[in-house]
């Protein structure tokens, strides 16, 4: 199945007010409006699922996600318990949430479900279904924000939630759930008096709804750290929604933007915020940051070796020679989804039903870090490495070519593979083929080679069909 | 009416691994146990104060996190399940604890009149924070003596170490008065870890205490340092040093838990007993008893 594809996006208020209380104060029964609008633009959208990161649910072992089918419970406030209590039953896609989990773990990513009975989900969530999705007519995942977490994983993570929603086919709404500035008053006050905090708070907030209304989703993740500086109370690491909502919409800076309502909850600057993926504007970008498509932070905590649970991946630094663009003759694949070249060739080259795969190697695309470790360091000092997580990743590489060509793992007809240390590699490469090409069942060549270009231990040379 | 006191304060971690190991029949799930060296902690201190009297039980928990000045538990009892929302493998808890209101209502009165932000909490559907749950279980598992329940103010969010520490300080006086204005006798709780850096990532078994150490050594250093001005008696240190150990250990300190505390107790001079120090998941953990009724008159 393929085509799927996120169909809107949202930025919408976490407070319970607009549930509980909306007739308080004009401002929250205007926000309360505007989740209603935004209600409707969903039905009227075809979507066929929700996925909300939410920044009022942090978690600490990576990211979690709700996989409940249907968690019920009441949901009290911390700190407006006065206005009530909100009564909840949603309707989660576990299935997708399971695969999605998955998907983590494949871009190097720590995370998990989460199903068990009376799990409290946060307040910006319950707020978000209740009003977004009132009938729970559209399944919808939860995910956590993780309070270490910084971009690169916080991108990583919206990226392989993207490419499942393309992969399974679904029709699905991004909406995180979060404040723009988020200082509240710290004094009780009467509804009738609310503002945003300050001055300073207001301009901020304007200034981001106005990148918005330009659809210029990519501007506002790339400003994050400031806004976090700005006008952000520094409760988390940094400010980390736009990075998420931005690289689940392709990073791109030419969306179809509306501000639906800005008002202050309590001081906070909350807004919904429509965002549409029918081209607006220029969109040009000017990145300060880089994309990354694979997280490999920090994450060797619990063992100072390397452990064949934990597997390490390498810093991307001394990875080898010069990283070339892909050569385009005719016929050519190549995708960024793949490590880049070490020379000028394509990843792949089509001849009739044929594909005929340049050597692939278990570099990370975008970070040229190697799972499993390099064999060697910058100086040549060798290193001890996992030859099953560097098989793992070069099968992972082909599968995402041969994707790109329109064609699949299980189309692989013949392999040649090149292994640096036979003695020491061939049971673990072999393993590792076992469970995946070797269900295939590809004809097979393994030779013993005195090096490669990378400091790697194996690379594979595939002929495909489409 | 006899004047009442503060018998014991007591730093009394929460994270909710030691109720996991400790397998009790309110909670969910199983293990083989762990963490040893903290549930052992919490015993030494059980029955240090196994024969001291008090009619109930102060506790500040990290984990009911108010922007909006400090809030109180105002219901008579409070029953549900407490499921954490980190560790919701380790922790998922049946409670039944019943509240002080009276105490938690003059504490909330003298605290307003002294020109604290405050509020009551009276809606029953409220769950209460595991934190709270945690360390109520690992110091009184007979949950027979009544609660107060006080929030944590995250003014230092907002502001800094130093206005949290002021507000704390605040708050502490007056709690110390209310109480002895009650009549009653009463333990106070400061419901937090030391340094604070955790582990992000979790091992297959979560009670493979091969796996379990200090986050760093830097963290280790500075639970030391605090740790042996507890021991010695040098609690205005505690003070002094707390935006800074605050900063740099990650401390939990930042609840402002540990603060509180020490001003109920007005800064205490005399020594303080470690029952333990253990790490949990990377943070460091002591639970320390300051043994008021053995410094009457002082």
């Amino acid at each position: 199945m393929s085509g799927g594809e996120i169909v809107e996006s949202f930025v919408v208020p976490v407070h319970p007010h607009t549930v509980l209380a909306p007739q308080q104060n004009e401002g929250w029964s205007k926000l309360r409006a505007a989740y209603d609008d935004a209600a409707e633009i969903i039905s009227n959208s075809g979507a066929d699922l929700l996925i909300i990161y939410s920044t009022t649910w942090p978690s600490i072992i990576g990211h979690q996600m709700i996989s409940d089918p249907n968690p019920e419970w009441v949901m009290v406030d911390h700190d407006f318990h006065d206005l009530g209590s909100i009564n909840y039953s949603f309707n989660i896609d576990a299935e997708f949430a399971a695969q999605w989990n998955a998907e983590n773990h494949s871009r190097g990513l720590q995370s998990r479900c989460v199903n068990y009975r009376g799990f409290p989900i946060d307040v910006g969530s319950v707020v978000a279904l209740t009003l977004l999705n009132p009938d729970n007519k559209i399944p919808a995942v939860i995910v956590s924000s993780n309070v270490y977490a910084d971009r690169s994983e916080t991108t990583v993570l919206a990226k392989a939630c993207r490419d499942l929603v393309k992969k399974t086919g679904r029709k699905a709404v991004a909406i995180t759930a979060m404040s723009l500035s988020n200082r509240m008053f710290t004094e009780h006050i009467e509804a009738k008096n609310d503002k945003i905090h300050s001055l300073k708070d207001d301009e901020w907030n304007r200034k981001i709804l106005e990148f918005l209304t330009e659809g210029r989703l990519e501007d506002v993740g790339q400003l994050s750290r400031t806004i976090q500086q700005q006008i952000r109370v520094q409760k988390v690491v940094n400010f980390k929604p736009m990075w998420w909502l931005s690289a689940m919409n392709e990073n791109r800076n030419d969306l179809t933007g509306k501000v639906l309502a800005y008002e202050a909850i309590h001081g906070a600057g909350c807004a919904v915020v429509h965002l549409n993926p029918t081209p607006s504007g220029v969109g040009d970008k000017e990145y300060d940051e880089d994309e990354v498509e694979v997280f490999s932070g920090e994450r060797g905590v619990l063992d100072n070796i390397v452990s064949s649970e934990e597997e390490t991946i390498s810093s991307p630094a001394d990875n080898g020679p010069e990283l070339w663009d892909p050569t385009n003759a005719e016929g050519s694949v190549n995708t960024d989804a793949a490590p880049k070249p070490v020379g000028a060739y394509p990843h792949a080259r089509r001849v009739g039903d044929l594909l005929y795969l340049s050597g692939v190697g278990p570099r990370q695309p975008g970070t040229n870090a190697i799972p499993g470790g390099p064999i060697h360091d910058g100086n040549g000092k060798s290193l001890n490495y996992d030859i099953k997580a560097q098989t793992q990743a070069v099968i992972d590489n082909i599968s995402r070519i041969l994707e790109e060509a329109g064609s699949s793992i299980d189309n692989v007809l013949d392999v040649t593979s090149f292994l640096i240390d036979m003695d020491r590699d061939f049971k673990g490469y072999n393993e590792v083929w076992a469970d995946t090409l070797g269900k295939v069942g590809p004809t097979r060549t393994t030779l013993a080679i005195r090096a490669l270009p990378t400091p790697i231990a194996v690379e594979m040379k595939v002929i495909a069909k489409i | 009416m006899a004047k009442g006191e503060i018998v014991a304060g007591c730093l009394a971690p929460h994270p909710p691994h030691i109720v996991y190991a400790e397998n009790p029949p309110q909670n969910e799930p199983v293990a083989e146990g762990g963490w040893e060296q903290l549930r052992w902690g919490y015993e030494r201190l059980r029955e240090s104060l196994k024969d001291v009297e008090y009619d109930a039980i102060v506790v500040l928990s990290p984990h009911w996190q108010t922007y909006i000045g400090t809030h109180f538990l105002g219901l008579d009892n409070f029953q549900s399940l407490s499921v954490d929302p980190i560790f919701p493998n380790l922790f998922r808890y049946h409670y039944d604890l019943n509240v002080d209101v009276e105490l938690a209502k003059q504490i909330h009165d003298k605290a307003h009149d002294a020109g604290l932000t405050v509020k009551m909490m009276t809606n029953p559907d409220f769950r209460v924070d595991y934190g709270t749950i945690t360390t109520g279980h690992m110091f009184r598992p007979e949950w027979d003596k009544p609660l107060v329940v006080i929030s944590s103010n995250r003014s230092r969010d907002y502001y800094s170490v130093e206005v949290m520490q002021e507000m704390m300080m605040e708050l502490g006086r007056v709690t110390r008065e209310a109480i002895l204005d009650s009549g009653k006798k009463v333990v106070v709780l400061a419901s937090n870890s030391l340094s604070h850096r955790h582990f992000t990532t979790e091992s297959k078994i979560p009670e493979d205490m091969s796996k379990e150490h200090i986050t760093s050594h830097a963290m280790h250093l500075w639970d030391m340092r605090m740790i042996d001005y507890m021991k010695s008696g040098q609690c205005q240190r505690l003070i002094d040093e707390m935006p800074e150990f605050t900063e740099q250990a990650i401390a939990e300190t930042d609840g402002g838990a540990f603060t509180w505390l020490l001003s109920t107790l007005e800064v205490p001079d005399y020594p303080a007993i470690l029952h333990g120090y253990g790490t949990i998941i990377g943070t460091g953990n002591a639970i320390v008893e300051w043994p008021v009724y053995q410094h009457k008159g002082e």
